[in-house]
């Protein structure tokens, strides 16, 4: 036995898919990783990061089987053990910390009860003294009120809190080694900043190991000592995290790597004369749930008095944290949530608040692309069909004239023509979410609105689609509003950004007033971003009054 | 957090009274559009005219029914269920030891069906998909697809007939020892019990299966946790509200469901009294066995709603 803390020689797993047929998703990968050491699996969905985390502790997901391969763990083949014996070392010399904190918390039971249970499974220490340990862990990962936040109960701190809560659920069995399993997919930027933070700072102090799953290479980059790039079940390079970032070999990488360089959008000149007037203007939208109070405003209200204006053929980005009402305003403008107050005017025409107050050919500029194509798209139709109904719904085509239709929006979006008979799941995400692009393009709008098109999908095949994008601009003359969290997608493809913050917009910038931002949470939002830049975190100075007042904590 | 808690516990016992005076507001309409005068029914075919208008005007029948509804709802409030047409006896009086019968029987078969039940269930869900688990689940099918009569006359050919080890009939006045109280309330209850049992079973199954389904068992399973503590800890807690409505349910069932497990084992219970009351037209007893069955249902439904409300942290 050498010394290093985990090896894994030539993994083996097999999933079942539904029909039964058995599938190779792991196919016989090895890697080591040293005590106190950080390893980051990076891949896209699918690559099998996940899968192979969780073999350290000895378990895969229902369906899935070790078929081959040894997992050592401190000199221990978890793949031999028995299912009470991986028991005992789940916790107190491996720990997990999911993706989604908020789902691994149980709702019925405190933090604190959860939190010190690895202590009471496998009776480590007395119920006072784990209580007394995760408290110093809590103040070690500096959340709010150490002393009470152990006795609420899950659903009553945010996402942020929970997330750094499950690491200290996690340390307190004092493991050598920590799965995190995308511990900080789910958050906000702003927040993501203190998580990582805080998961540097504790595991740097306990040197514990990690195993840091994650598809966002930036992220990565400020916590790993080491990079292992997977694809298809198997291993595509590995290496430090600075040659991986600065001298990738394998063409995968390079990929992954391109992907994430910020491209500088060649743009036209700023031509501030708009001659036939804005495509789009929107003034003092009020949007919101429930019913009317007394004043006429909604009970709960989601966009507040929000104005913009889109020029044709031009862009314009909205970013906002989760829960900002960005999607709401674009829900508003489609006419699918009718608007409480305010005017949308599309082309020189003041449209109706409500869908059903427009037009057909005032519907059918106006296009929307939702963010989970999974759900947007009808699961029992083809492609096909679904591609076809829009053309029948707003221009009437029929028989050989529409199928000729079905050929060129496929081949606009880079689909192949086969895929036409296939349904929704027989797609990838990025094959669905040009299906979902091209219904759009079907109706020939003027103008898309984008909602999070880009989020469900990995760092390669979004760039990819983002490409797209820009490219049909360039052949049809579209104009999109672009909804994301994410500042770097927003920033390859928009002329404007609007920041909105709690339903209100604080700010509007162009990008080439990007580097000066205005308004504090703007200055916090640009500033929270990740770069690929592995002292970025450490070297990243921000105004801790402004954390304060705008991160939920 | 407290103050919500009792508001929705409050909304929920006020939805329950209004409930309540619906239905009683349907079971003195429904019977009172049962065909037959009552007056003519008491005095028989050969009564004068004169004898059944003056008896129509003595027992207030000549009222309007609206009248005659809240004059009903007004005694049912003070404890007066009326008088029994049928033997001229307080209602209360007819109904007391029955209603000590049935809530005996339903006691006895719940103390043992609930925790049998609930046993079954939880261990079937923490093994699930083992041997132990399919046995549980086809006899709990099979049991299910029997209808109860079936059960009932094949306890008696078996036991009291072949065996002669019970008495085919359940004389509850004949009880002295506990000895006697076994042999009378063996059939009934055993009867009894598989017919609710097998509903709460699956019930119960289900809903564990559904909450060992969640990240969170996942995550206590990563933590080291056992099988039972993943059931019993994490996935039982969040499971509790359909459990609690499914035993609510099979409960409800044994307070007017019964009739034919008591017909068939003579047992004097108020289900039975109900059907004998139907047979006489005597409408007050019918009033008010469809009054306790109806308030029987209504607290045990508004219990299990209301535990689930304090089972879980987020209403609480």
């Amino acid at each position: 036995m050498t010394g290093n803390l985990v090896e894994i020689r030539n993994l083996r797993v097999e999933a079942t898919t539904d029909a039964d047929r058995r599938v190779e998703i792991i196919k016989g990968v090895s890697l080591d990783i040293a005590e106190g050491e950080i390893v980051a699996l990076i891949g896209e969905s699918g690559s099998g990061k996940t899968t192979i985390a969780m073999t350290l502790m000895g378990y895969t997901r229902q369906g899935c089987a070790i078929t081959g391969g040894e997992v050592h763990l401190a000199g221990v083949d978890m793949v031999k053990l028995s299912e009470a014996e991986r028991a005992g070392i789940r916790g107190t010399r491996v720990a997990y910390v999911p993706q989604s904190a908020a789902a691994a918390f149980n709702p019925a039971l405190t933090i604190m009860d959860q939190v010190i249970e690895v202590a009471r499974i496998h009776k480590l220490m007395s119920t006072a003294e784990a209580q007394a340990k995760a408290l110093s862990l809590f103040k070690a990962l500096s959340l709010p009120e150490p002393e009470t936040i152990g006795n609420r109960y899950p659903h009553q701190v945010s996402g942020g809190q929970l997330q750094r809560l499950a690491a200290a659920m996690a340390l307190i069995g004092q493991p050598k080694v920590v799965i995190f399993d995308e511990p900080t997919t789910a958050l906000d930027v702003t927040t993501q900043v203190e998580v990582l933070r805080a998961f540097k700072a504790v595991t740097a102090q306990h040197s514990i190991a990690g195993v840091y799953v994650s598809h966002d290479l930036a992220v990565v980059a400020q916590i790993a000592d080491r990079i292992v790039v997977l694809k298809d079940g198997t291993v595509q390079e590995t290496g430090t995290t600075s040659e991986i970032l600065e001298e990738a070999r394998h063409p995968y990488t390079r990929e992954l790597l391109a992907a994430f360089r910020p491209k500088a959008q060649q743009r036209g000149p700023e031509h501030e004369d708009a001659t036939d007037g804005h495509l789009l203007q929107v003034d003092n939208l009020t949007v919101g749930y429930g019913p009317r109070r007394r004043d006429g405003q909604p009970l709960i209200s989601a966009v507040q008095a929000v104005s913009l204006k889109l020029d044709r053929g031009r862009n314009l980005g909205i970013i906002g944290e989760s829960g900002c009402g960005k999607s709401t305003l674009a829900r508003a403008i489609a006419g699918i949530l009718p608007a409480h107050a305010g005017d949308i005017i599309f082309d020189g025409r003041e449209l109706g608040k409500a869908g059903r107050g427009r037009t057909r050919n005032e519907l059918r500029k106006i296009q929307i692309v939702f963010q989970h194509a999974d759900t947007a798209l009808n699961p029992a139709k083809s492609v096909e069909d679904i591609l076809r109904r829009p053309l029948t719904f707003y221009h009437g085509m029929k028989g050989k004239a529409r199928d000729a239709r079905v050929s060129e929006l496929l081949d606009l979006v880079h689909l192949p023509k086969s895929v036409r008979h296939r349904l929704p799941r027989e797609l990838s995400g990025g094959q669905k979410q040009r299906v979902n692009f091209a219904r759009a393009l079907a109706a020939e709008p003027t103008l898309i609105l984008c909602d999070e098109i880009t989020s469900a999908l990995d760092t390669v095949v979004a760039a990819a689609v983002v490409e797209l994008l820009k490219e049909l601009q360039r052949e049809l003359g579209l104009s999109y509003i672009f909804i994301s969290h994410d500042l770097s997608v927003v920033e390859a493809i928009c002329d404007e950004i609007i920041v909105m913050y709690r339903g209100q917009k604080v700010e509007e910038i162009t990008p080439n007033r990007l580097a000066a931002p205005q308004h504090p949470y703007t200055r916090l939002l640009f500033s929270s971003v990740p770069k690929l830049d592995p002292t970025w975190l450490d070297n990243l100075k921000q105004n801790a009054e402004e954390v304060r007042a705008y991160c939920h904590q | 957090m407290r103050r919500q808690v009792t508001s929705l516990v409050v909304k929920r016992l006020l939805i329950a009274l209004i409930t309540l005076v619906i239905v009683s507001f349907a079971v003195f309409f429904a019977t009172a559009l049962l065909p037959g005068d009552t007056a003519t029914i008491l005095l028989g075919q050969s009564a004068t005219p004169e004898a059944v208008e003056g008896l129509r005007k003595a027992m207030h029948l000549n009222d309007p029914a609206i009248i005659r509804f809240l004059r009903w709802m007004a005694g049912l409030v003070q404890g007066d269920f009326g008088t029994s047409y049928a033997n001229n006896v307080p209602v209360a009086n007819l109904i007391r030891g029955r209603f000590a019968n049935t809530m005996m029987l339903a006691g006895l078969t719940a103390s043992i069906a609930v925790p049998l039940a609930l046993t079954l269930g939880i261990t079937a869900a923490m093994w699930r998909g083992t041997l132990y688990d399919r046995i549980v689940t086809v006899a709990t099918i099979g049991i299910i697809s029997v209808p109860e009569f079936m059960i009932a006359t094949l306890a008696v050919l078996l036991f009291a007939v072949y065996l002669k080890w019970l008495p085919a009939l359940s004389f509850t006045n004949e009880v002295k020892s506990f000895y006697d109280l076994m042999r009378t309330y063996a059939m009934p209850v055993v009867t009894l019990t598989f017919g609710v049992s097998a509903q709460m079973i699956r019930m119960t199954r289900a809903a564990v299966v559904e909450t060992l389904n969640t990240p969170y068992v996942e995550m206590a399973l990563l933590k080291g946790a056992s099988r039972p503590r993943l059931v019993l800890r994490h996935a039982l807690p969040n499971a509790l509200g359909p459990i609690v409505n499914s035993v609510a349910l099979s409960l409800s069932y044994l307070l007017g469901g019964v009739i034919i497990v008591e017909t068939i084992f003579n047992y004097p219970g108020i289900a039975k009294l109900m059907v004998d009351a139907v047979s006489t037209r005597d409408l007050p007893l019918i009033q008010t066995c469809a009054m306790i069955f109806c308030l029987g249902y209504l607290a045990l439904i508004t219990a299990a709603d209301i535990i689930a409300v304090l089972s879980n942290p987020r209403l609480r």
